[in-house]
């Protein structure tokens, strides 16, 4: 987490405890990260970088299993309500029959757990003996097999973030998923380069009770991941999951968030909008709104033909058809803001669009919104038959007549939803901290024994191996830097650029103040670099010649930068009056 | 409840340990081990797997297994027994639409998870099947009857004729189509014999499984079966026919004739493929297509000639470079009265198996001559060897596939043991068994990776 990027009153704002506190806002967070091998998890396939070329595509269709326990996923439901055509792009050197489950999985991956094991040594968790592989489900088609094998090797670990305890429920080990290339109507395409990489899955206990916090520790949890020295680095390479409650609301996941930067924003805003949600709630009570009050729906093709309300204007033909629903004693409500420039119509949106595939902008015409002004004379057209009065609010829909069925319904479970408080859902990040509807929160009734694999059984061995693979923890690191004199954001630094392994090495053996090692390392090499000056020689042992010796004690900042630059054959004359703050001049 | 329901699948050390500590399976437990503390469900033990693990389900729904022998402490808060069941709901009846009979044999069109061997087990009624594929009632009127519950390699010849006469049973009864669940490894296997034991049928008899069982999203099975369904009930093909994957996308299945076809991947959806001729027609989610038209026709009479024998003394030999003569000897000391050869190249076994084949011959053993290029003609006398071996007495067998000429040959020797009639019967062809000609187009096998190849694919899908 790069504390600079957020300005420092952001960073104040999303570090109010007492704010959140009153909320009582708790997060957790799920991080994820690729291992470093060199071969996918369940097959024999290379990991390389990813492309978007491709040889060949398949089609598949994904349809709701039973679970272990004999029951439907709610997500798996939905998804199979939306009806996709999933089209897979593969490319011949990155997948194999495998991937496109067109053929049963080889054994796991060794070097895959080994890996992980390390992680989860360092996590302090409580360890299983024997791996059981599951199949978690997964029906947007993101895993051609319909789900993910996936396999727990901890439960029940803890690590230490600015001097806090924060328990780590489960260290997963699973296949990732396919890139999504495009999403538009009934047709999802994804790339499969990156699926069934090894990736390992970190979930936290939601002991985070504010956004500023909740960035911290997966800044903590990212170093971590770096020291162990397992983990894939690069674009593409980690994700993370958020999940954010409030008093009152519901655990929400937030999905896809790429860089630690924009999560104290996404936060923020998730806990305003649980509690503009249950706000809406107590509203729709204290009106009286009854969960039957959304059962009117009128057929309004042959009205809605005639208007070119961008909702409206379709493409009208045989199959096409629109309709409209009346939210008994909703006039008003749709608008009522949920996030950084969006309303509670967008939600109703946002379900429209995933679960019935219309995606057209707007995919819906409300009448409480203002640029829907044309149509007063249909909404009142459709009060009128549906008995219904000004009190009410009316959506349309128009599309393929079976899209614009499903989208009705789904007004009508969202506006049910809205009598409840906070549909348990899980939502996609946007930019400036929005996010929006993604599908319902799936729950552990998708998990399904992957027959397919035998138990792993993990031995003394292996614990032992893993025991001693793990470094020190990165707590205890950066306390010992912490008592050096390093500031967080220099400690940090150290740990994002690998410079620590130096930075070990030259601490030991040389009397240099630790801060001015930590800026030669940090500022001072790359500024040289950036002004042409060759530093790749620049490793422990050159340094610990020219600092190694008792009176390095002494070396200031200046004198020191000034050493190195001349060990590099390169002369330095300093200008102005921040010398101190490396502003120099390189000459030859 | 028995202790062994109570300890499902544990034994050894597991189960010593879940008896000590008075706790059942489906109890919610908090075990303690050198690493630690766990909390979940304790779940039946697989009975292949090792005796002194405990698998628990955790509240995430992920299981893990725990070392018995490192376990320190248990505390059970409860039990909680889940009963796996597939939804059922009636199978709606519509006067209107045709009424098709499926069977079941095994296989995987609907199943479910067997705990004690952790595998998948088929479950199978129209209730059942209704609750997992609804699609199926706007097709027709379904009947279904478990036949038998095996794995396609336990088929055999009393499934074989018990098969044939149940679906000749409901033929006479009226049914407008047979569909027949079935394991796919032996599918085609079944689908021949089939096509002997019940020749003329006036409905199609369309055989149907999956390559990935319907306990995954992604199953063939679901498309499968709304394929054959649809065959089954509307279509005018009246003959025994194979109804898989044709691509291995979700597009459309293929017809294949029950003795042309033959299963060519071990695990690929569209491992079913026609062999020396072009599938009879393509099948969608709406229409059968037929792709030629010699086929039979479906006719409302309720006529159906039912041949149901079948003598099991019939064997294939696949014939390797070196084969020794003792091989051959061997069959005849055990009594086989049938070899079906399938040779090299056109139809070619090695000289030192002469002597052996002549002796099988003059013992009254019935030699067939089948291609182990499976595609092609036997084509006996183009060299020597094959006249040597015709001279011997190894009859030719056209285009017949090797395993459709053994399950023929099974059935030929169950009407008689005479030279001439065993091979009069083998050699006319019952069902397209051997056809008179191999279209132009009746062998491809497009190699990936050429560059016109990969513009076709890219531009098609697989
Ligand atoms: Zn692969």
């Amino acid at each position: 987490m790069d504390d600079q990027n957020l300005g420092p009153d952001s960073q104040r704002r999303y570090d109010d405890r007492e704010f959140y506190q009153a909320l009582g806002l708790k997060c957790g967070l799920e991080m994820h990260r690729q291992l470093d091998t060199t071969h996918k998890l369940f097959c024999r396939c290379p990991v390389q970088p990813y492309t978007s070329e491709y040889h060949a595509e398949i089609l598949r269709h994904m349809r709701p299993t039973l679970s272990e326990l004999g029951v439907y996923d709610p997500t798996a439901l939905m998804e199979f309500k939306t009806k996709k055509d999933v089209v897979y792009r593969l490319h011949r050197d990155t997948v194999c029959t495998y991937e496109m489950d067109d053929a049963p999985p080889f054994g796991l991956n060794r070097g895959a757990l080994e890996r992980a094991m390390v992680i989860g040594v360092m996590l302090n968790l409580n360890l299983v003996d024997e791996l059981h592989i599951a199949r978690k489900q997964y029906l947007d088609g993101s895993i051609p097999t319909g789900f993910q094998r996936t396999t727990i090797l901890g439960v029940g670990g803890h690590m230490m973030v600015d001097g806090r305890r924060i328990d780590i429920r489960q260290l997963g080990l699973e296949e990732d998923s396919c890139r999504e290339v495009s999403d538009r109507g009934h047709r999802r395409t994804y790339m499969t380069d990156r699926l069934s990489i090894p990736l390992i899955e970190i979930v936290t206990e939601a002991q985070m009770y504010t956004p500023m916090e909740a960035a911290r520790v997966g800044s903590a949890i990212r170093r971590l991941c770096h020291l162990s020295g397992v983990c894939r680095t690069g674009l593409g390479r980690a994700r993370q999951d958020v999940n954010v409650s409030i008093a009152g609301g519901t655990r929400i996941e937030i999905k896809g968030v790429g860089s630690l930067r924009e999560l104290p924003a996404l936060v923020h805003y998730e806990a305003l909008r649980q509690k503009a949600l249950l706000e809406m709630r107590d509203t729709a009570r204290s009106r009286g709104i009854q969960a039957d009050g959304f059962e009117g729906a009128v057929d309004v093709t042959a009205m809605a033909r005639r208007h070119r309300h961008p909702a409206l204007n379709i493409a009208w033909g045989t199959g096409t058809s629109a309709q409209a629903i009346v939210l008994r004693g909703c006039a008003g409500m749709l608008a009522t803001p949920t996030g950084p420039g969006r309303t509670f119509g967008d939600e109703v949106s946002d379900r429209i669009r995933i679960i019935a595939c219309i995606d057209r902008v707007p995919n819906m015409a409300w009448s409480d919104d203002p640029a829907s002004f044309e149509l007063t004379e249909l909404f009142g057209a459709v009060r009128q038959q549906a008995g219904a009065s000004p009190a009410d609010a009316v959506v349309v829909v128009a599309g393929p007549a079976a899209d614009v069925a499903t989208a009705i319904s789904e007004v009508r479970i969202r506006m049910q939803e809205m009598l409840e408080g906070v549909p348990r859902e899980t939502r996609r990040s946007l930019r400036g901290g929005g996010t929006r509807f993604e599908r319902v929160l799936p729950g552990p009734d998708r998990m399904y024994p992957d027959t397919d694999l035998p138990p792993i059984v993990l031995t003394e061995r292996d614990f032992e191996r893993a025991r001693a693979a793990s470094p020190e923890p990165l707590w205890d690191k950066e306390t010992r830097y912490a008592v050096m004199g390093l500031s967080p954001v220099q400690i940090e630094r150290l740990f994002t650029t690998d410079a620590w392994t130096i930075f070990e090495a030259v601490a030991a053996r040389s009397a240099l103040r630790p801060t001015i090692l930590a800026y030669l390392l940090l500022d001072w090499v790359p500024a040289l670099g950036r002004r042409g000056v060759p530093t790749v020689e620049v490793d422990a042992d050159l340094l610990v010649r020219l600092f190694g010796d008792a009176g390095a004690v002494q070396w200031t900042q200046k004198d020191a930068a000034a050493a190195l630059a001349q060990a590099l054959g390169h002369a330095v004359h300093w200008v102005g009056k921040n010398a101190s703050n490396g502003t120099a001049e390189v000459g030859a | 409840m028995s202790n062994d329901d109570l300890f499902k699948g544990y034994r050894g050390p597991g189960r010593e340990l879940l008896e000590r500590m008075g706790v059942a399976v489906w109890s919610d437990v908090e075990v303690t081990t050198d690493k630690g503390s766990f909390r979940g469900l304790i779940l039946p033990r697989s009975e292949t797997a090792d005796d002194h693990h405990l698998v628990l389900k955790l509240d995430t729904g992920y299981n893990v297994g725990l070392d018995a022998r490192v376990v320190t402490a248990m505390k059970s808060f409860g039990r909680h027994e889940a009963h796996y069941k597939i939804p059922e709901k009636d199978f709606p009846y519509d006067p209107a639409k045709p009424n098709v009979k499926l069977f079941g044999t095994g296989g995987t069109i609907a199943s479910r998870l067997d705990y004690r061997t952790g595998a998948v087990i088929p479950a199978f009624s129209p209730g059942e099947l209704y609750g997992s594929v609804p699609e199926l009632a706007d097709i027709c009127n379904l009947k279904t009857e478990k036949l038998y519950a095996v794995f396609s390699e336990n088929m055999g010849p009393e499934q074989y004729i018990g098969l044939a006469k149940a679906v000749a049973r409901e033929i006479e009864n009226g049914v407008d189509g047979i569909l027949i669940g079935h394991g796919t490894d032996t599918m085609s296997h079944t689908a021949a014999i089939l096509s002997f034991m019940v020749q003329d049928p006036p409905v199609p008899i369309v055989m149907v499984g999956s390559q990935r069982s319907s306990d995954r999203p992604s199953s063939d099975a679901a498309l499968n079966l709304i394929h054959g369904t649809l065959t089954a009930a509307t279509s005018d093909i009246a003959e025994v026919m194979v109804c898989m994957f044709g691509p291995t996308s979700d597009e459309y299945g293929l017809l294949h004739r029950g003795t042309r076809v033959r299963k060519m991947h071990s695990s690929y959806r569209s491992t079913f493929r026609t062999i020396s001729d072009i599938p009879l027609a393509l099948v969608d989610r709406k229409v059968v297509q037929p792709l030629r038209s010699d086929y039979r026709r479906r006719c409302p009479d309720r006529k159906v000639k039912l041949d149901a024998v079948y003598d099991d003394r019939a064997t294939i030999l696949y014939y390797y470079p070196g084969m020794k003569p003792d091989l051959v000897d061997g069959l005849i000391d055990k009594g086989y009265r049938g070899i079906v050869i399938a040779g090299t190249g056109l139809g070619h076994v090695n000289k030192p198996l002469y002597p052996a084949l002549e002796r099988a011959i003059a013992a009254g053993v019935h030699v067939f001559m089948t291609v182990q290029t499976l595609w092609g003609y036997t084509q006996m006398y183009v060299y020597d060897t094959g006249r040597d071996l015709m001279e011997l007495g190894v009859v030719p067998a056209g285009n017949m596939l090797p395993e459709v000429a053994f399950m023929k040959l099974g059935w030929a020797l169950a009407h008689s043991d005479d030279r001439d009639e065993v091979r009069r019967i083998m050699l006319t062809p019952v069902a397209g068994d051997i056809t008179e000609r191999e279209p132009p187009d009746a062998y491809l096998v497009l190699q990936g990776g050429l560059p016109e190849v990969d513009r076709f694919v890219k531009g098609h899908r697989m």
